[in-house]
């Protein structure tokens, strides 16, 4: 089956990031297609590579990277809802004007179309939030 | 495998449901589930949108917002029937409990092409039961 | 065609258990998850509620969030199954849709 996944909440302040992640990691060890992970609203602060969380706690976006390189996942962070926030790839750093990007690997930055795709595509969305 | 029973057969349209169930202003959730609909007008699936909760705060009329200094967006509701957006269910309970009636809410409109273009309004009041039976219906809902 | 609803706050945090339960129809599935996994433990005062839907709806329980929370198998109301992220998985690809309740 094709899963989408929604992630609508940041890394430590909500567990809904770490429920979407072993959601994800036991659909895939199932077998099943991970369409997409899109990632809205303070979502997209999973995909910042500038965190430093302590040593003996879980790396949030390390699991994300290393889940979407392991299984060639298509992570997505809302165009629109990181440019409130502050999340840029190189390119929207350059096009806006801003002298750094913070961009983690694995992630990629697009519109709220792929959201609806996936919606369209997969067989189930599953939501993870506040 | 291909899409199962719920889901639409490759090109058919699905029927999306977005569920709102948070006021304004206090949270973006409202504002930000409203730009998913607009941007996902354009793909032409069968949208409706579900009010419950607090979630009716979102299309009561009178808002001003000058005073939170935050952008007041609650007109984008009324030009959603120009998107093709024109199923607004809005929770009979969840009006009650809050002290509030039909009245109380914005006036949404579209203009129904199979009727000779003629202004017919977007809001529909339904009963809980009514909800429960509306979102049984759906292919995908989106929670925000 | 039956819907997954998921839960995620404590029922005393938020009214998302009452909403989901209020719109749930026959042959639904309930998952508590995250913090939601409160009000599956027996003698609350939302025992009453949930055993009520339970006449039409089956319920379950995030295993690993029933744990971090304490929450032993002993300490469910009876009924509620436990299942952990496989299980979780299951029942979204069994049933026609989910809904979370955020």
């Amino acid at each position: 089956m094709k899963f989408g996944i929604v992630v609508n909440e940041g890394p430590y302040t909500h567990e809904a990031s770490d429920s979407a992640y072993q959601f994800t990691k036991a659909a895939l060890e199932k077998g099943h297609e991970i369409f997409r992970v899109f990632f809205y609203h303070d979502g997209v602060n999973n995909g910042t590579r500038l965190t430093v969380p302590p040593q003996d706690e879980r790396n949030i976006q390390k699991n994300w990277t290393d889940l979407a390189e392991t299984h060639n996942l298509d992570l997505v962070v809302c165009i629109a809802a990181a440019q409130r926030r502050g999340i840029l790839d190189e390119n929207e750093a350059k096009r806006q004007g801003k002298d750094a990007n913070n961009i983690a690997p694995g992630f990629r930055i697009s519109g709220l179309g792929q959201l609806i795709e996936a919606g369209i595509e997969a067989d189930r969305l599953v939501s993870f939030g506040d | 495998m291909t899409m199962d029973e719920a889901g639409a057969p490759n090109g058919e349209a699905k029927k999306f449901l977005y569920v709102n169930r948070k006021a304004p202003y206090g949270t973006i959730y409202a504002l930000e589930s409203l730009e998913v609909v607009l941007i996902g007008a354009a793909f032409e699936q069968d949208v409706e949108l579900a009010f419950i909760d607090d979630g009716v705060y979102q299309i009561v009329k009178g808002q001003e917002t000058d005073g939170i200094g935050a952008k007041n967006f609650s007109a984008t509701y009324k030009a959603l029937g120009d998107y093709e957006v024109t199923k607004f269910y809005v929770e009979a309970e969840s009006l009650a409990e809050r002290g509030l009636t039909a009245d109380n809410l914005m006036e949404i409109m579209y203009e129904d092409e199979d009727d000779d273009w003629a202004e017919k309004p977007s809001i529909k009041i339904v009963n809980r039961a009514e909800m429960a039976e509306i979102m049984s219906a759906q292919d995908v809902i989106l929670s925000f | 065609m039956s819907t997954l609803h998921t839960v995620n706050k404590s029922p005393f945090e938020r009214s998302t258990l009452v909403s989901c339960l209020n719109h749930t129809v026959e042959g639904d599935k309930v998952l508590m998850i995250e913090d939601g996994v409160i009000s599956a433990r027996k003698g609350s005062a939302f025992e009453e509620l949930v055993k009520s839907v339970q006449e039409n709806c089956a319920l379950y329980v995030l295993a690993p969030d029933m744990a971090a929370r304490g929450i032993g198998k002993g300490d469910l109301v009876d009924g509620i199954t436990p299942v952990d992220y496989n299980g979780f998985v299951d029942l979204v690809a069994e049933c026609d849709r989910t809904q979370s309740w955020l």
